[in-house]
């Protein structure tokens, strides 16, 4: 049948296409870095500098800002309509999954990454759409396929109704809510460890200047990646605290108890306050940087924890995996 | 600024420094903020020195990180080992297995994360801290409230968005809107405070970012107290009912029953509740057999002043009785056993609650028959109930429906001492066999009695009759709780989210405006100052001075700054 087989389909097809664009813009990433690497030659012949050294220190000017005319770049091109198109097929599985169960499509493991992935190129494409972060697409669809092949792979279960403790608005809200954070931390958790790697090389790190890590001077400056990861973060944080407190009320309507160290509300409890404290790092004198950098690096690895181990691992209220 | 703007140690804020680096505006030199930190030199400072060195450790923002660090892996262990109030029958479990790993962890409270020493520990010294670093921010936040904008600079190079151009409009008319533009159309809520000088215009925004700031912040300190409050007043009590009976709200008619110190028995509302009848759904197509869809209790609610009333509860929607809550926890059968002994007199008669252990409702309970005749041995009935029973060709019965389509009760039957005249409390579902005579048939294999509803069979070895009644009727599982903190904690929580989305959110700008008159020509310039990172700070700026009437584009640079004019957006 029918709807949800399509929609499986669909789901691979997304993780293809999405495969096809993480290439192109891995493709886009290295030729722009050949690119500048000539600029920089040619600038160097022209002033007469004999300096060896290339790129160690880098005073990388605004990336992303088109000042040189820059060729047209092809790859990026079709990089980035793959992402569209992929990103409009995941759309579509979603809906036909949602169809196929009858309820908001997002009530296992499964239809969780599903959605998340989705999220998370939607932002992706959406900060595209008011400046140039095509630096991000490798990793950001690099990651969405594997998510989605994992998905596929490990957490797929049948699209069916849900049992009655998650009948419930808060179903669409509470879960809705927590996987738009997940897919905002994910691209800003790529945003930090950019930034990280591209400090570490800006800093002379040995293995991080080898030639093979040229294209980290086609991101941004690490200053640069700190505050649009902060942005995000801040919206992720602000969506995972209404996680948070829905969940509550949810729980206090189903469980009988509005908080009850449920391993899932200890580990997204542990990712609030990691998320807390990097806010409180951003502004500590000393921890700003690539200390808060880490936080988000930590945060992250929390939130994956939170949904992949403690889903399966441990034994809690929260099993809606689905799988046994 | 003239007020002193209270900073906890260590926290960076260019804001703030971006205007003590001004070039004294205003004469006066803040007085916040010390140079960076510097270890104490003082060889000894003495007992209140000492005390106010670790008040001010304690109250600044490193400490308060790493008490946030502490807080997130303290918390991880509740996660990994049993918990006594989540789980108590696992922890028991972990420590018969773990004898000596165990019994240390249970010493240092691994087993009660959340209330034990060290945890409270962390999140009090936290909320300490953020008392200590909350307070004195409140109490300066209030006084800067009726602050007026820093006053204009007189040199703009210095800051990270400007705007210049020049204009036909005399420089108090480029003011008088600048400072129009700035205020906003709303005259009980301006975007800006404004202040106006002679050819100048100084605007500050953003109090609200630090109101919200400071909000969260108390909120969450409420909210901890809440919850404390609630934790001391709450009450919760477990009763299981079968259709048709019922339970009144008192402390002795629950199963189990716990409270809060401040709990009160008087407290409790004495209604009474019946269960009417209970039903439940299971999904049949084959992706999801057996999957719960489901489960409605139909009860009667008799207040104290005996209006009855027709009530449902379903899971996720509580009945709410009297301010308190009363759950669908779970559900299952109650077969109706009626045990004659040896002489014949009725031994047992009752319901006997069968708890499901899996999704076909495969559900283990437990009878225990009392020695009525005089030099009869106690007998204890084990058994499972199938709501729907087949049996496979090996003889065992399995159930592969929950719904009773055709039920069927397999016993197997113990005698000797329960220890029912012990007087000591057992576990009503629980059979402790090791002291007890199985039934056996010829083969040495244990007896196991199939009984269908209406059946009467004979106990093995002599030992009496047991029937099981015509109904099956259906019990459920009820949990009443009462916590009067519940609409603080929601309020505090929602407090919360407010101020933090203002905190981070709302912008703190200041920009200020300067017009002179150079060879018949009004020059203007804007410069803006951000709190942290602004994208929105350059077209603040440029939109500041699009509201100058009559500007004509910037031809050439007339700043007097050799500085560039546009900093890129981002670095």
């Amino acid at each position: 049948m029918e709807i949800a087989e399509l929609s499986d389909l669909l789901v691979w097809a997304a993780a293809t296409a999405l495969a096809v664009a993480m290439i192109a813009f891995a493709v886009d990433l290295g030729r722009r870095t050949d690119e500048r690497v000539e600029v920089k030659a040619q600038e160097r012949v022209a002033a007469g500098s004999v300096t060896t050294t290339a790129g160690a220190d880098a005073p990388a000017p605004v990336a992303g800002t088109d000042g040189v005319a820059e060729p047209r770049r092809r790859a990026a091109g079709i990089a980035m309509s793959t992402t569209w198109l992929g990103t409009a097929m995941l759309l579509v599985a979603i809906v036909l999954r949602g169809l196929a169960a009858g309820r908001a499509p997002w009530a296992n493991m499964y239809e969780f990454t599903m959605v998340g992935s989705f999220i998370a190129l939607v932002v992706f494409l959406l900060l595209n759409l008011r400046r140039d972060v095509r630096f991000l697409g490798a990793f950001v669809t690099g990651l969405v396929t594997l998510f989605l092949v994992v998905g596929l792979n490990s957490f797929h279960v049948a699209a069916t109704g849900v049992q009655p403790a998650l009948q419930n608005y808060w179903l669409v809200l509470h879960v809705g809510v927590a996987i738009a954070a997940t897919g905002i931390f994910t691209v800003s958790f790529v945003m930090s460890a950019l930034q990280l790697l591209r400090d570490s090389r800006d800093a002379g790190s040995p293995f991080l200047t080898r030639p093979g890590f040229h294209w980290l001077d086609r991101t941004p400056a690490p200053a640069a990646l700190e505050s649009m990861s902060f942005r995000l973060n801040a919206v992720g944080f602000v969506l995972w605290t209404f996680t948070l407190i829905g969940g509550a009320i949810w729980a206090e309507d189903a469980w009988g108890r509005y908080w009850g160290w449920d391993p899932k509300e200890v580990w997204s409890f542990v990712i609030w306050v990691v998320y807390a404290a990097y806010l409180h790092a951003r502004t500590t004198r000393g921890w700003s940087g690539r200390r808060a950098a880490w936080f988000v690096v930590v945060g992250y690895a929390c939130v994956l924890f939170n949904f992949t181990g403690v889903n399966l691992i441990f034994n809690g209220k929260h099993s809606y995996s689905g799988l046994s | 600024m003239s007020g002193r703007t209270y900073r906890p140690e260590g926290i960076a804020d260019e804001f703030t420094q971006g205007v003590r680096g001004g070039e004294n505006q205003d004469g006066t030199t803040p007085s916040s903020g010390t140079p960076a930190p510097t270890t104490p030199q003082v060889p000894w400072i003495g007992w209140r020195g000492m005390l106010r060195w670790t008040w001010r450790q304690l109250t600044s923002m490193r400490v308060a990180l790493m008490l946030l660090m502490l807080l997130a892996v303290a918390a991880v262990p509740g996660s990994i080992l049993p918990q006594r109030g989540q789980d108590p029958a696992a922890v028991v479990e972990y420590l018969g297995e773990h004898p000596t790993t165990g019994e240390w962890l249970d010493r240092f409270g691994f087993f009660e994360v959340y209330s034990s020493a060290w945890f409270s520990a962390i999140y009090l010294l936290l909320f300490v801290s953020l008392v200590g670093c909350i307070v004195p921010r409140t109490i300066a936040h209030a006084r800067a409230l009726r602050n007026r904008p820093p006053r204009t600079p007189v040199r703009f190079a210095r800051f990270p968005a400007r705007a210049s151009g020049t204009t036909s409009a005399t420089p108090q008319e480029v003011t008088a809107a600048a400072e129009a533009h700035l205020r906003g159309g709303r005259r009980w809520l301006p975007t800006f405070r404004v202040d106006t000088g002679d050819g100048t215009v100084a605007a500050e925004r953003g109090y609200l970012r630090e109101t919200g700031n400071l909000l969260f912040h108390l909120a969450l300190l409420g909210l901890v107290v809440a919850v404390g409050v609630g934790q001391l007043m709450h009450y919760r009590g477990q009763a299981i009912i079968t259709e048709g009976r019922g339970f009144a709200n008192a402390v002795v008619d629950y199963d189990t029953f716990e409270s809060g110190a401040w709990f009160q028995p008087e407290s409790l509302v004495p209604f009474s509740m019946t269960l009417d009848s209970f039903t439940s759904e299971f999904a049949t197509d084959a992706v999801a057999f057996a999957q719960s869809r489901d489960f409605t209790a139909s009860v009667t609610v008799t207040e104290p002043d005996g209006s009855a009333s027709a009530e449902t509860i379903k899971v996720n929607h509580p009945l709410v009785i009297d301010g308190s809550k009363v759950y669908l926890q779970g559900n299952g059968y109650a077969p109706d056993l009626l045990v004659h002994d040896a002489e014949g007199e009725v031994a047992f008669s009752g319901r006997v609650p069968f708890l499901p252990e899996d999704q076909v409702y495969t559900s283990r309970g437990v009878v225990k028959v009392p020695d009525v005749s005089a030099g009869l041995d106690q007998v204890g009935l084990i058994g499972y109930f199938l709501p729907t029973a087949v049996i496979d060709e090996d003889g065992s019965a399995r159930s592969v429906f929950p719904l009773p389509e055709s039920p069927l009760l397999v016993l197997e039957v113990y005698r000797g001492d329960l220890g029912l005249d012990d007087g000591v409390p057992q576990n009503v579902y629980r059979l402790d066999t090791a002291n007890l005579t199985p039934s056996l048939d010829a083969d040495g294999e244990r007896v196991k009695l199939l009984l269908e509803p209406g059946d009467t069979v004979d106990l093995p070895d002599g030992l009496g009759t047991v029937t099981l009644g015509e109904e099956v009727p259906r019990f459920v599982a009820l949990d009443l709780r009462h916590d009067p903190s519940l609409a603080w904690v929601l309020t505090f929580s929602l407090m919360a989210l407010v101020g933090l989305t203002g905190s981070l959110f709302l912008p703190r700008r200041r920009v200020w405006v300067r017009s002179w008159t150079h060879d018949g020509v009004t020059h203007v310039e804007v410069a803006g100052l951000a709190r942290g990172d602004d994208v929105g700070l350059q077209p603040e700026v440029d939109r500041t001075l699009a509201a100058v009437p009559g500007l004509s584009p910037d031809p050439a640079e007339p700043t007097p700054d050799p500085a560039p004019t546009h900093e890129t957006k981002e670095g």
